[in-house]
């Protein structure tokens, strides 16, 4: 076990299999309150897995998940939303039969309200949301009428609209734009500057080498390395997974 | 408009009705009218669950027939013990709606785990368990089927089948009146949120499983009401004529004739196509309504996929966006085209 008491997650010895493939394997991580953390890790490393074990997507058959100081296996995927974990899809997945902005208006009637709190204009504060990822404009069009690189934005929106304390954000960025991408940064930045712990999955070095207070890479489920992101970039180990030998 | 005008609005609409049915002077409306409203509430009750949450049941005559059976085992139980008054009709839609919303729950607990075309075959299940098990219940006729003797009149309306007329009439109202106020609800929101992507729906916090049992028993209850008053409507009522692939079939047709994404939907299909069979039945012959409801479907799943309501959007706003992507679940339900 690594990490203490503060961790606002905390995952010990998690193993997850796919009939006879061991997806994941072993995997111990301790994530402190409002660290920026980036996960990184070759295609089919585990890394899609490991989110869907935490939020509760999938079961992991070994090991334990805590957040926020609860056992959290076992909790169906919006236990978890309440308690304050979001995740964006790496494949977009908006609902398609409501407009953009009623997306949003979905995790504050059931996540924000079911923990007491009422927004005074929902509609406002939706729009809100919508302005930060550059949405505002679409806000009464369905996801039909966006492209793929918003509905990355509207996932991301999405999940910061159930205020969580750990936002886990799945290759948010694949096929924006430099600008976007420095956009997208910039808001997960100022999240966390607000106090909410980020995850980062990408594949795009320089927006995690920017992001990442802290890196942790996965190949063929199993954790190996861990560690300050310069370190963990010079470790050999992490060389030969990403160049090869 | 708020609930209770809209309230207001059906009562008036629904009085209008019934005025109208009384000036046709001829009880046969009545009848006719009769079968047009049951289907109103069967197809409103369908689309609670198949049209909002995206989960198609073909038990609907399993829910129907359960208020029907309710109410012969009632009779049964009043007549045999000589109690010297029967039981008023609207205490038996009570004792049916609980039946079937207690069976709605129960079938959704154990199927709701299961998707798509999945959770379709365990509905069609559930109409075969049941109907295998009425036929076997000697007290409630089995597959001899039962006598329910309609009383002659009633004060003040009169004949009698006027009073069922009226208390359908009024089911209806109450079928729409709920289904309009889940659609503007948090619920209508989260069961869309069912019916698009529940995994998306649960990451945001939606209790998927828990909304979709609260769809599965309004939907029971609703069918179960609408099948209690039917015994004293046929007075002989079998097996067949309850579990009878009809109900099944128009509950579903109808609100895709009319349009699954709005309360209207179901109310106009069941309008058109319930009438309909009823105009067919007397001019052609009663075997003709499958075949119409078949054509029917046929057609609108090549021109109209989203129902008559997607079709007037269609042609009212003339802006494509803001009707396709909205709540068209209509062509991509498993199952739903013959």
């Amino acid at each position: 076990m690594n990490g203490g008491m503060s961790a606002i997650l905390q995952i010990d010895n998690l193993g997850k299999r796919f009939g006879g493939f061991v997806a994941l394997e072993g995997i111990s991580l301790s994530v402190a309150p409002g660290e920026r953390l980036g996960l990184i890790g070759p295609n089919g490393s585990g890394k899609s897995t490991l989110v869907n074990c935490i939020c509760g997507t999938l079961r992991n058959e070994q090991g334990e998940v805590h957040f926020d100081g609860k056992k959290v296996d076992g909790l169906d995927a919006h236990q978890r939303t309440h308690l304050g974990l979001a995740r964006s899809f790496q494949l977009p997945r908006p609902f398609v039969s409501l407009s953009l902005i009623d997306n949003i208006r979905i995790p504050l009637l059931y996540t924000v309200a079911v923990r007491g709190k009422h927004h005074d204009d929902v509609e406002d504060h939706c729009h809100s949301l919508l302005r930060k990822v550059g949405l505002e404009t679409k806000a009464r069009q369905f996801p039909r009428a966006l492209t793929q690189v918003e509905m990355r934005k509207l996932e991301l929106a999405r999940a910061m609209a159930s205020e969580p304390k750990l936002l886990i954000a799945d290759e948010a960025m694949a096929g924006l734009t430099h600008s976007e991408i420095e956009d997208i940064l910039a808001l997960l930045v100022r999240l966390n500057e607000q106090g909410v712990t980020v995850i980062l999955i990408e594949h795009i070095m320089r927006a995690v080498m920017s992001f990442s207070r802290r890196l942790v890479v996965l190949v063929s489920g199993k954790k190996i390395a861990d560690g300050a992101p310069d370190d963990v970039m010079r470790d050999p180990e992490v060389e030969r997974a990403y160049l090869g030998q | 408009m708020r609930t209770p005008a809209f309230l207001i609005v059906c009562l008036a609409i629904a009085a209008a009705v019934f005025g109208i049915a009384i000036a046709f002077g001829n009880d046969y409306v009545f009848f006719a009218g009769y079968v047009v409203l049951q289907y109103v509430v069967l197809s409103t009750a369908w689309n609670i669950l198949g049209g909002y949450c995206g989960y198609v049941n073909f038990g609907t005559a399993a829910f129907f027939a359960l208020g029907a059976y309710s109410t012969v085992a009632i009779y049964k139980f009043i007549s045999d013990n000589d109690f010297p008054h029967i039981v008023p009709i609207p205490v038996l839609m009570l004792v049916g709606g609980v039946v079937s919303g207690i069976v709605g729950f129960g079938m959704g607990y154990l199927t709701l785990r299961l998707r798509g075309a999945f959770f379709s075959i365990a509905t069609l299940a559930l109409a075969v368990v049941l109907q295998t098990l009425v036929v076997n219940w000697d007290y409630v006729g089995g597959s001899r089927g039962a006598y329910v003797i309609r009383p002659e009149e009633i004060d003040p309306i009169g004949n009698y089948i006027r009073y069922l007329f009226l208390i359908m009439l009024l089911l209806s109202v109450a079928a729409i009146v709920i289904a309009r106020l889940i659609e503007r609800s948090r619920l209508g929101y989260g069961f869309a949120t069912i019916r698009d992507d529940e995994l998306a729906a649960e990451a945001s916090g939606v209790p998927t499983l828990r909304l979709k049992l609260i769809a599965t028993t309004i939907s029971g209850v609703l069918m179960g009401m609408a099948g209690a008053p039917f015994p004293y409507y046929i007075s002989y009522l079998q097996p067949d004529s309850t579990f009878g692939l009809d109900y099944a079939v128009n509950s579903i047709a109808m609100p895709l004739i009319g349009g699954t994404t709005t309360w209207v939907g179901p109310l106009i299909g069941a309008v058109l196509l319930g009438s309909l069979q009823q105009i067919a039945t007397v001019t052609i012959s009663s075997a003709v309504n499958l075949l119409i409801v078949g054509l029917l479907l046929v057609g609108f799943v090549i021109v109209a996929p989203n129902g008559i309501i997607g079709l007037v959007h269609h042609y009212w706003q003339r802006k494509p966006e803001d009707f396709v992507g909205r709540r068209h679940v209509d062509a991509d339900v498993p199952g739903a085209v013959p």
